[in-house]
């Protein structure tokens, strides 16, 4: 029986395919340019690692990833950037009091509200006023205080900075940022319809992006924060230890190409720990009682509601716990790249890629999210090569000046694009548990 | 007309069936699968074993659509209006087979529900229960259908209203139009009825006609409240 | 007196008339947006691809038109593509329907995979698009560019201010008001049109009454391809065609037509209109205008902004975002046609 064997160790295979797919990157192409895939396909992994825990534990439909990545990736600046005095000095009085306005407004709207809660007439128009009441003053002090920031070295700085602490800090605090984020965007959001749910939380992510653009005293906005420190040696450094030129030389690889490479391991040793870490947690919580509830819950919420689960908190904890992996791996993926460029947050990257991952590998399993991390990731990135080297064979009979297979080749580039489309429209017809299907538990 | 079904998990052998210009009432207690009986015959559930017989014809393998088109109506006991169409259009919409002049139909459906012409243009949601069972009971006239089977038509409506219907329903018959009707209200049904149907547990318990099933002591008994 | 009139002709000029032309380019989206809801019953995410899609086809007729000389002068060339645009994309549209949808409609899927479904055809699309046309930025405009312009309405009327009215605003907002009303007299007085809103208020009834769901989807995809090609070339001829900026577009429209009631008609009008006159009250710089109405020798230094123009998109995702948390039927309580 061989589609037995198949199955059997379908995880197993389609790992070790994934696994030979980037071997045959590193031979064809170059190790560095395998590495650099595994990392991301590390990292996205981990994202889709996130997703899953809320779509495939709990069926919620979060389409907001991209707003929690980038959450993580301002963590990574605000926790390991040199903090700006000088910034501080001027604007610090202006945002504070601000950040202290802000504070009273919602407090005071919360405390208000039980009281007023039962006139239908006023009730918004009061809140409407403490709003604006608050916004006005919050404008006051806070305007000042942000173009006074904004000007101090505005080529270099222009921002608050951050705490000067280790970057490696700020993976677990990304988490936690996202975390606090997603409870309150979870609080309203949560009871809303799964189409719902899913319009409202794009919107929310659009709105995180708009914000990280635009506040420049905290995040440098579109001027990008870059040289953000390393929780790896440096190549200059590594070249000029004694130890490594050793090895080098054993490797018989270039003093650059080896140190670029020695990176690169570093960081996929980090990413490897984070992911086995978090994968034995997901999967002893899968395993405990908690997880057959959860399970219980996505497959009728109704039933599990009428035994006395709490639907809505345990939806909350999911969404919160999920969310907090995504910002994870968003202040990782700021860590890798080594600066943090707020217009590189797009949707279809960081939201529908993830998305299609976690749908391709198989809902509701990690290693399917894992797999399917992977599985795009290498495709996005090795689609248009690829689609390169298709379109050039296929025209490879027209006139090397023709009009039409420059045209042909220029499109090569969007190939991964239709591909994405088309794997992910394949996979939801023939196979739409995915490639790896959730294991049935009693 | 005959109908037989043998859908093994509510209905067993059952047959209920109506002739031209009569009432035909099928009663039974809750989960006699009385509705279940109906939409059998409308083909919205697929018979295991038995047919639908329809003017001689057998209509068992037809999609619900082309029993419509046969001359079958059917309304359904909830949502059977277009509640946020009117009155008029959703008599159109029940005439959306047809392709010849409704303009005769219209004025029937209206002389039969003489407050639907008051209320043409409003929309059915907006509507009483009993006004909207009229919509749905003219909606389903609009075919000019030769069997009308309503499912439950008096559901949630006042004893007033509920006897108006009846009124009307026996009009309908006397237009030549049978029809098939399942019925909560069992006494006053049968009262109208020139065949009843008592189904116990998908099976046929007992068939008669409409008088002789209330003057049955056993009927009365466990069906009637004595 | 001519202060009043100063501060009306500002108004006019930077908020009404752009206001109205973002609006009913938003309006025409969301009405597409909102019969893929009514009668199939999900979100679809490829709404933005398939505005697109028109509107690239649209271009590319242009082009071809313009090569061989053809020209409505002073209006733009792209006018008389369009239907070659509406056509292709309708066509494009039921392919689409025919190779995925239907295998899940067949499957009675939920609305969720439908959702994930329609994000995958986004995604195809958009490769497709890019592919065909490029990544960058197309201008197919042609024909006069203004109707009105600032300096000739100031010699006219001898205010300070100018009211200029562009081409592409008359063109876009004169289409918007015959394409909706040709839609309503479809919807409301057609018999195919009927049976479309039958089957989105009530599925069942309508196959009782023997619509068939076959053509009522059908006629959908047509409707919503027409509505897509016709507000997807509007707005690159107002702003500039880039296959990226539709898909940004996405979410003002699922504003607009979830702020209105999504599958409600009328709502997404009026839903398109109030995000985009929110979005540029909310970011309009009212510093002119207060100085016009203020008494003589009142200073202003501040713009008098409520929000900087860069959150000016933000605030459509807010009220998307108010609105499903306070009152997720939208104004008009949607759900049907």
């Amino acid at each position: 029986m061989k589609a037995s064997f198949f199955q059997k160790h379908r995880s197993v295979l389609l790992f070790s395919f994934m696994g030979t797919l980037l071997i045959l990157v590193g031979v064809f192409q170059s190790w560095s340019v395998a590495l650099t895939i595994f990392n991301l396909c590390l990292v996205s992994a981990i994202m889709a690692l996130g997703v899953n825990i809320q779509w495939g534990y709990a069926g919620l439909f979060n389409v907001g990833v991209m707003g929690f990545a980038a959450l993580g990736g301002l963590a990574s600046v605000l926790i390991s950037m040199p903090r700006v005095e000088e910034a501080w000095e001027v604007g610090g009085f202006g945002i504070l009091a601000g950040f202290l306005i802000i504070v009273t407004t919602v407090m005071s709207c919360l405390i208000i509200w039980p009281k007023i809660k039962k006139n239908k007439r006023s009730r918004y128009w009061i809140i409407f006023t403490l709003v604006i009441l608050g916004y006005s003053g919050l404008r006051i002090f806070f305007d000042p205080g942000v173009r006074a920031i904004e000007d101090v070295n505005p080529s270099v700085t222009g921002y608050l900075g951050g705490l000067g602490l280790p970057i490696l800090v700020a993976w677990p605090v990304g988490g936690i940022l996202a975390a606090g984020v997603a409870f309150v965007i979870g609080k309203v959001a949560l009871g809303l319809r799964s189409d719902y749910l899913a319009i409202a939380t794009l919107g929310i992510s659009e709105i995180i992006i708009i914000i990280i653009k635009n506040e420049e005293w905290l995040t440098r906005g579109v001027k990008n924060v870059n040289g953000l420190p390393r929780p790896v040696p440096y190549e200059v450094d590594l070249q000029q230890a004694a130890w490594f030129q050793d090895w080098a030389l054993f490797l018989d690889l270039p003093l650059d190409d080896a140190s670029s490479l020695l990176v690169k391991v570093c960081y996929a040793l980090l990413f490897i720990v984070v992911i086995a870490v978090l994968l034995w947690l997901s999967e002893t919580a899968l395993r405990s009682p908690w997880g057959r509830m959860m399970r219980a819950i996505r497959d009728n919420e109704v039933a599990a509601g009428a035994m006395g689960k709490n639907v809505t908190w345990q939806h909350l904890r999911v969404f919160v716990i999920g969310s907090a992996v995504i910002g994870m791996a968003g202040a990782m993926l700021t860590t890798l790249d080594g600066q943090f460029t707020p217009v590189g947050y797009q949707p279809l990257r960081f939201t529908f890629l993830i998305w299609v991952m976690v749908i391709i590998g198989g809902s509701g399993n990690n290693w399917g999210a894992i797999l399917g991390g992977f599985f795009i990731w290498f495709f996005w990135i090795e689609a248009e090569p690829i689609g390169l080297w298709i379109i050039a064979h296929l025209t490879s009979s027209m006139e090397p000046a023709s009009p039409i297979r420059a045209h042909l080749l220029e499109g090569a580039a969007h190939m991964r694009l239709m591909t994405v489309g088309i794997i992910l429209l394949v996979t939801l017809r023939y196979a739409p548990e995915g490639l790896i299907p959730e294991k049935k538990r009693m | 007309m005959t109908g037989g079904y043998g859908a093994a998990d509510i209905l067993h052998d059952c047959t209920i069936g109506v002739e031209k210009g009569q009432i035909a009432v099928v009663v039974g207690p809750n989960g006699a699968g009385k509705s279940t009986a109906m939409k059998a015959v409308f083909g919205m559930l697929p018979l295991r074993s038995g047919q639908v017989i329809f003017n001689g014809e057998d209509v068992t393998q037809l999609k619900p659509e082309d029993r419509v088109l046969r001359g079958m109506s059917f309304v359904p006991q909830n949502q059977n209006v277009f509640t946020s169409m009117s009155v008029e259009e959703n008599l159109e919409m029940g005439a959306f087979i047809r392709t010849d002049d409704i303009t005769d139909s219209l004025n029937q459906v209206y002389d039969l529900f003489p407050v639907l012409k008051e209320k043409r243009k409003q929309p059915a949601g907006q509507l009483s229960g009993g006004q909207r069972q009229q919509v749905a009971v003219g909606r389903a006239l609009m075919t000019q259908p030769k069997v009308l089977m309503l499912d439950e038509p008096t559901a949630g409506v006042s004893p007033i209203v509920m006897d108006e219907l009846f009124d009307r329903i026996i009009e309908i018959a006397r237009m030549g139009v049978a029809i098939l009707m399942v019925e909560q209200n069992a006494k006053q049904a049968l009262e109208i009825a020139d065949k009843g149907f008592v189904l116990v547990q998908g099976h046929n318990k007992f068939t008669n006609s409409g008088k002789a099933l209330l003057a049955n002591q056993e009927v009365r008994r466990a069906f009637l409240g004595g | 007196m001519t202060d009043l009139l100063n501060a009306i002709v500002l108004l006019s000029n930077f908020l009404i008339i752009p206001g109205l032309s973002y609006g009913s380019q938003l309006a025409l989206g969301a009405l597409g947006v909102t019969l893929v809801y009514g009668v199939l019953r999900f979100s679809n995410f490829g709404h933005g691809e398939t505005m697109s899609f028109g509107a690239m086809v649209t271009i590319l007729t242009t082009w071809g038109l313009q090569s061989i000389g053809v020209s409505i002068h002073p209006l733009p060339t792209a006018l008389i593509a369009i239907p070659v645009g509406i056509i292709v994309t309708i066509f494009f549209t039921l392919l689409i329907d025919q190779t995925v949808y239907k295998y899940h409609r067949t499957r009675k899927a939920n609305p969720v995979t439908f959702l994930i479904v329609s994000i995958g055809v986004m995604f195809f699309m958009g490769g497709l698009i890019r592919f065909i046309i490029g990544p960058g930025d197309q201008i197919f405009f042609d024909g006069t560019r203004f109707i009105l312009k600032a300096k000739e309405f100031k010699e006219l009327t001898g205010l300070d201010e100018g009211l200029s009215l562009k081409m592409t605003q008359g063109v876009t907002i004169i289409t918007a008001i015959i394409i909706v009303a040709g839609l309503f007299w479809f919807l409301n007085h057609t018999r195919t049109g009927k049976s479309m809103r039958a089957y989105s208020d009530n599925e069942n009834l309508a196959l009782l009454s023997g619509i068939n769901p076959r053509k009522v989807v059908l006629v959908t995809w047509i409707l919503v391809a027409t509505l897509a090609t016709i507000a997807g070339t509007l707005y690159g001829l107002d702003k500039s065609f880039k296959p990226f900026v539709y898909m940004q577009l996405l979410l003002p429209i699922f504003a607009s037509a979830i702020v209105g009631g999504v599958g409600n008609p009328v709502g997404a009008i009026v839903g398109g209109y109030v995000i985009a006159f929110s979005e540029l009250i909310m970011t309009f710089a009212y510093k002119k205008v207060v100085l016009y109405l203020a008494p003589e020798g009142t200073t202003v230094d501040s713009l008098i902004q409520l929000l900087g123009t860069n959150y000016k998109i933000a605030v459509s995702f807010i009220i998307l975002v108010i609105v499903l948390i306070i009152r997720p039927t939208g104004i008009f309580q949607g759900k049907t046609l």
